[in-house]
């Protein structure tokens, strides 16, 4: 039975698309929402071993990206989603490679992360184009054509789509080369280098697809929020959020992003029914990831789930 | 296939190597030899790529590499190990050997295959599946030399894979050398064991502080008296005549 649990999982997550309540609808589709972000993260972060704290900078992008291009050029959302994933993965390459080639690695390279995030908050914050601090208001006009839903049940099936495309990235990073070799430049860099794998462009390129993926999260965000500002988008709650989820599941795997979500929000929100204090959450994210980076470094996807065992040692 | 031109590298205060040239001949088995510290991985490190040299200049297989970055020069065909061995800790062995095999087989059934064939040659078919970092030293050794194998090059720079060997796996990796070059692979290797260095080589360079003092057969290298005053101190050669 438990060698199933996949699909146990899809199954379960299925199901709220036949339920009326709202509120399991809403539970679901959050916590895809959060295994969507953290898979955007793990894509370059969990299989190329690039230590990003400022992965919102990808989020606010595609969020930002889509608002304006509807609000202010009058573009359709749906033609802005596919835009905004190209201004993700464009600011990933451009990040990636001003960075690597700099030599940035680990907490060097995780601090200039964070400092780009936080640089595109203050411009958010500033600028007339994002309407500073006030934030852009999504005019509401739910239509299924203008990529706003009546029915949450809607938003979470298209939730869940993205969330399988991005799924489906990570596998392909299991198998295939480029996977292989981003796989051999987080294990290590000499030894990678020596077999004929480029550094900069392999990492680069992985934190254009990552920011990719990251993107259209924050088109969905906007989408089904219909609002955005700049510590939303930019914040760097988000960004810790995001490497929390992963890491929680288990970076570099296919489904450790989505363990993360499931077992983030029940700590979360059972958290909040006992605790409702302004910044209580701050503090639950930091202990957390201190219980996971002291006890548990591969994640739930570390303790021998055996699916996962599975995959880790045949393919990747 | 290879020539070395004055390269030399200053680590702070140190000059690690200072003026090194040497030729590497297409189809050779060449030695690099000398005692610790001499400058021999420095060496290899600036004709990979992998060290920038204050001076000096590599050709190799008739294309100017000085200053290229390590990945280039594996794509064109010169692959080094490393003496202290860099696994993907986190693969299996198989995994570790298919990176190599990667970078000339795109495709992902293709390269598998290679990388199991490789290792199995290599004397790690048991080991394939196992996790890298459950190998023992000399497995280590051997998935270094498959690794780098699997990229299929055209020059191969060994540093020390048989440190840390027995005698009968050394002689096993003797044989190995030997069959990688008649499968048309030229190779320059850093050894300390004389005996492989002798059963191996044509020629043997002598490395000591960081200056090339001897070349020839590796018999007459050894038996050089710089060399040996460098292995063994000021005024060894001199003692050794008398007491003979
Ligand atoms: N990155 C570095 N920074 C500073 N000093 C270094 C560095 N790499 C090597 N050295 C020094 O340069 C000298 C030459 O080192 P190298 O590793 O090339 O010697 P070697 O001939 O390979 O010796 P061994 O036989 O012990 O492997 C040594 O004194 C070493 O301590
Ligand atoms: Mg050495």
């Amino acid at each position: 039975m438990l060698k199933y649990w996949p699909v146990l999982l899809v199954v379960a997550a299925l199901l709220p698309l036949a339920s009326s309540s709202q509120f399991l609808v809403n539970l679901a589709m959050l916590t895809a929402f959060s295994a969507l972000l953290g898979q955007g993260w793990n894509i370059a972060c969990g299989f190329g071993g690039l230590t990003s704290f400022g992965h919102a900078v990808f989020f606010g992008i595609g969020a930002y990206a889509v608002a304006i291009m509807q609000t202010r050029f009058g573009i359709n959302p749906w033609f802005g989603l596919p835009a905004a994933a190209v201004l993700g993965a464009a600011a990933g390459a451009v990040l990636g490679a001003a960075a690597f080639r700099a030599g940035l690695r680990g907490s060097y390279f995780a601090l200039v992360t964070l400092a780009f995030a936080e640089v595109f908050r203050i411009l958010a914050n500033s600028l007339e184009i994002t309407k500073g601090g006030l934030g852009i208001l999504i005019p509401l006009h739910p239509a299924l054509a203008n990529f706003q839903f009546d029915d949450r049940r809607e938003a979470y099936a298209l939730v869940l789509a993205v969330l399988a495309v991005a799924m489906g990235v990570a596998a392909w990073l299991r198998r295939s080369r480029f996977g292989a070799r981003l796989v051999a430049v987080r294990e290590n860099e000499d030894a990678a280098a020596a077999l004929g794998i480029p550094l900069v462009r392999t990492k680069t390129q992985a934190l254009a697809l990552s920011g990719a993926v990251t993107a259209t999260a924050g088109v969905l965000y906007a989408q089904m929020f219909l609002y955005v500002d700049p510590s939303i988008a930019f914040g760097a709650d988000r960004s810790v959020e995001m490497l929390l989820v992963a890491m929680i599941g288990g970076a570099g795997t296919v489904w450790g992003p989505v363990l993360g979500a499931i077992v983030l929000h029940l700590i979360q929100d059972t958290a909040r029914l006992l605790i409702d204090t302004p910044g209580f959450a701050p503090m639950l994210y930091g202990a957390i990831l201190l219980v996971i980076i002291a006890f548990m470094p591969n994640g739930i996807a570390g303790l021998r789930l055996p699916a996962l065992r599975r995959n880790r040692v045949r393919d990747a | 296939m290879l020539e070395v031109r004055s390269l030399a590298k200053r680590f702070g205060g140190l000059r690690a190597v200072k003026d090194v040239s040497l030729d590497v001949p297409a189809g050779s088995i060449t030695a690099l030899i000398g005692p610790n510290g001499a400058g021999k991985t420095t060496t290899f490190a600036m004709i990979a790529g992998f060290t920038v040299p204050d001076s000096g200049a590599v050709r190799f297989a008739g294309t100017e590499i000085t200053r290229w970055r390590p990945d280039r020069i594996a794509a064109l065909g010169m692959v080094r190990t490393f003496q202290i061995t860099q696994p993907f800790a986190g693969l299996t062995v198989a995994e570790n050997i298919r990176v190599g095999a990667f970078l000339r087989h795109h495709d992902v059934t293709e390269a598998t295959a290679r990388a199991r064939a490789v290792g199995t040659r290599l004397g790690l078919g048991p080991m394939l599946d196992r996790p890298a970092a459950a190998l023992t030293v000399a497995g280590r050794k051997r998935l270094e030399v498959a690794r780098a194998l699997a990229t299929e090059p055209r020059l191969l720079l060994l540093d020390e894979v048989m440190a840390g060997l027995n005698p009968s796996e050394v002689n096993e990796i003797v044989a190995l050398i030997r069959q990688v070059r008649d499968g048309g692979v030229t190779i320059l290797l850093i050894e300390h064991i004389m005996q492989a260095v002798a059963a191996l080589a044509e020629t043997a360079h002598v490395l000591a502080e960081g200056a090339l003092i001897a070349s020839g057969t590796p018999r007459q290298s050894a038996a050089d008296p710089a060399v040996v005053e460098a292995y063994l101190g000021h005024g060894a050669a001199a003692r050794m005549a008398r007491h003979e």
